[in-house]
């Protein structure tokens, strides 16, 4: 075995043991993005000097035999999440020069931990898009087939991974963006519950609904990830002060006590495909013969999340990304000879496609006379997708469904179809809403040899339940441990 | 309620409120993709929601309070290193008024 395709918990024994150095395992990281980043395109920015710096100062503190779970541990980290002094663009012409000032909350608790940072990762401009097309960078191809998309928005975290270009990474999920990519690429992707991550230092797409959370190799890894990023922090302030479990005991072998809810409105989702349905089946049969037991739940308001989430995140978005104006940071157009123009051309030279279409969709949600008709009926939407899934969890501890509708698809097929790309969200965006808890686990493989993705989500801060479902899942199955061959 | 579809007229006024400029070819497109995109969305109209209160955070979190302490955040020229243009510890904008 290569030392890149280690997992978190395996290469932590091999540091400790003294067996190898995180300077050998970085190396090794590095010289793997330098050899398939051409085909895959995952980073945005390697930090080969910093990593190789921080790889020493690891190597120091195990001689002293300080270390934690993550020490030595090559890292990536989506490009939205701000790193001191290091480039952070959100792959988006405005920030193509922009050099955060300080860390975000997630990365100084990496760095506390002694993490290794290799690299900021590609993913759709300011997090908006399923696709990872919409990066104003670069393409991202999935690993498992360099002509389809990795998914997205995180689909450089979820690439990353699969591919071996990092040990483990993070990325941000406001409607599927960390759990949608993981299933397209075959990786393990978790969202936490709203709350739980602190966001400070994530560059805002719609505040109410993104999270970051871990993108790794498998459940064990997802566990120890979500452990060192999670906790209350005071600099943001819709984080909540309440104690982080240890995830990595929740994984225990036995599913006896807990109830799945399979929620009847998902079966007769338009474009569902028969073989992500069936892996879908055959996981819950799995689940079943590990000793859990299955119960019919109901989410009537299902086919309202779309809608509803396509008022609230671009009213969001237009809100936060009134920022981006030319004078703080990023790119300015230095033509304008007066500040409405020059706040006008900034933003349209430096905005893609995408985001200036939900900058438009959401300022027109906002506008005067539509605020009660789109925001406000979105938002009661939004009170009822919530109770929904309050009724479902007074009798399932978890709910089991597919995480996309179909396997990755091709590179350009749905790029110039924004309503098509927003649908194959369907499963994944009521937990954003709803601020709950989801896990993508590797649970099958089209008959093209394309990964599928299993989706359970959990009640609020019910993290362990998803982690000791997953791991079940995954110790019972073979899934995970099939690589890409790139 | 009422849902209006949209048309080029209102692209370029919500546009402007945005502070954006568009060409006339994404003006077109825009037009045609959004009105799809909110004949779709007005489905949630199909709901009754009267007496169903409005959620913003899916958390209930109220007043999040800290001690207010004095801290040293960041420098003021580090702040300012990222700035397009900047003088004597000032942000430069073109000028406001004529």
């Amino acid at each position: 075995m290569k030392l890149y395709e280690l997992t978190i918990k395996k290469a932590h024994e091999l540091l400790k043991s003294r067996e190898i150095s995180s300077q050998e395992l970085t190396r090794t990281v590095l010289d793997r993005i330098t050899e398939v980043e051409e085909k895959v395109g995952a980073y945005i920015t390697t930090a080969s000097d910093s990593a190789m710096r921080e790889a020493m100062l690891a190597d120091e503190s195990i001689a002293k035999g300080n270390m934690s779970e993550l020490t030595g541990i090559p890292i990536a980290v989506k490009d939205l999440i701000c790193t001191k002094g290091m480039r952070t663009t959100c792959a988006s012409k405005i920030l193509y020069n922009f050099i955060p000032p300080y860390d975000a909350t997630v990365i100084s608790k990496l760095k506390k931990a002694g993490a290794v940072i290799v690299g900021k990762l590609n993913m759709d401009e300011f997090a908006m898009g399923s696709s990872t097309e919409n990066s104003g960078i670069k393409i991202t191809r999935n690993p498992w087939d360099l002509t389809r998309i990795p998914g997205g928005s995180s689909g450089g975290s979820a690439a990353a991974v699969a591919a071996d270009m990092c040990i483990g990474s993070l990325g941000s999920d406001t409607g599927g963006s960390i759990r949608q990519p993981a299933s397209h690429c075959g990786v393990v992707g978790m969202k936490p519950t709203y709350g739980r991550v602190s966001r400070f230092g994530l560059v805002a797409f719609a505040s109410s609904l993104d999270q970051i959370g871990p993108i790794t190799k498998d459940v064990t890894d997802c566990a120890i990830l979500a452990g060192v990023i999670s906790g209350y922090d005071l600099s943001d302030s819709t984080s909540v002060p309440r104690d982080v479990p240890d995830y990595l005991s929740s994984l225990t072998h036995g599913m006896d006590s807990v109830i799945i809810g399979v929620p009847k409105e998902y079966d007769s989702t338009e474009g569902l495909d028969p073989e992500v349905s069936a892996a879908v089946k055959n996981a819950r049969n799995v689940l079943e013969n590990l000793g859990a037991k299955c119960v019919d739940v109901s989410l009537p308001h299902t086919e309202y999340a779309v809608p509803a989430y396509y008022v609230i995140a671009p009213s969001e978005a237009s809100s936060n990304l009134a920022r981006f104006d030319g004078v703080k940071y990023g790119f300015r157009d230095k033509e304008a000879k007066e500040l409405l123009e020059m706040y006008k051309n900034t933003r349209s030279k430096g905005f893609g496609s995408e985001v200036k279409r939900r900058i438009i969709i959401g300022t027109y949600c906002l506008s005067a006379g539509y605020y009660d008709a789109y925001y406000k009926k979105a938002s009661q939407v939004r009170t009822l997708i919530t109770e929904d899934f309050r009724k479902a969890f007074e009798i399932c501890d978890v709910i089991i469904s597919p995480v996309a509708p179909t396997p990755a698809f091709k590179i350009g097929e749905k790029v110039d179809d924004p309503l098509t790309m927003y649908l194959s969200d369907i499963f994944t965006l009521s937990a954003n809403l709803a601020g709950i808890p989801g896990i993508s686990v590797p649970c099958g493989f089209s008959s093209g040899g394309l990964p599928i993705g299993l989706q359970l989500l959990g009640r609020h801060f019910g993290e362990e339940a998803l982690l000791k479902t997953a791991y079940n899942f995954e110790q019972a199955t073979e899934f995970h441990k099939k690589k890409p061959n790139i | 309620m009422n849902f209006m579809t949209i048309n080029r007229d209102d692209i370029i006024h919500v546009a402007d409120l945005a502070r954006l400029e568009i060409d006339e070819e994404s003006i077109q497109k825009f037009a045609v993709q959004i009105d799809d995109i909110l004949k779709y969305i007005k489905i949630i109209n199909n709901l009754n929601t009267e007496n169903i209160a409005p959620t913003s955070h899916a958390i209930v979190l109220t007043n999040a309070f800290r001690d207010d302490e004095i801290k040293q955040y960041i420098e003021r020229d580090a702040l300012l290193e990222n700035s397009p243009e900047k003088d004597n510890g000032s942000f430069v904008v073109p000028k406001v008024v004529g």
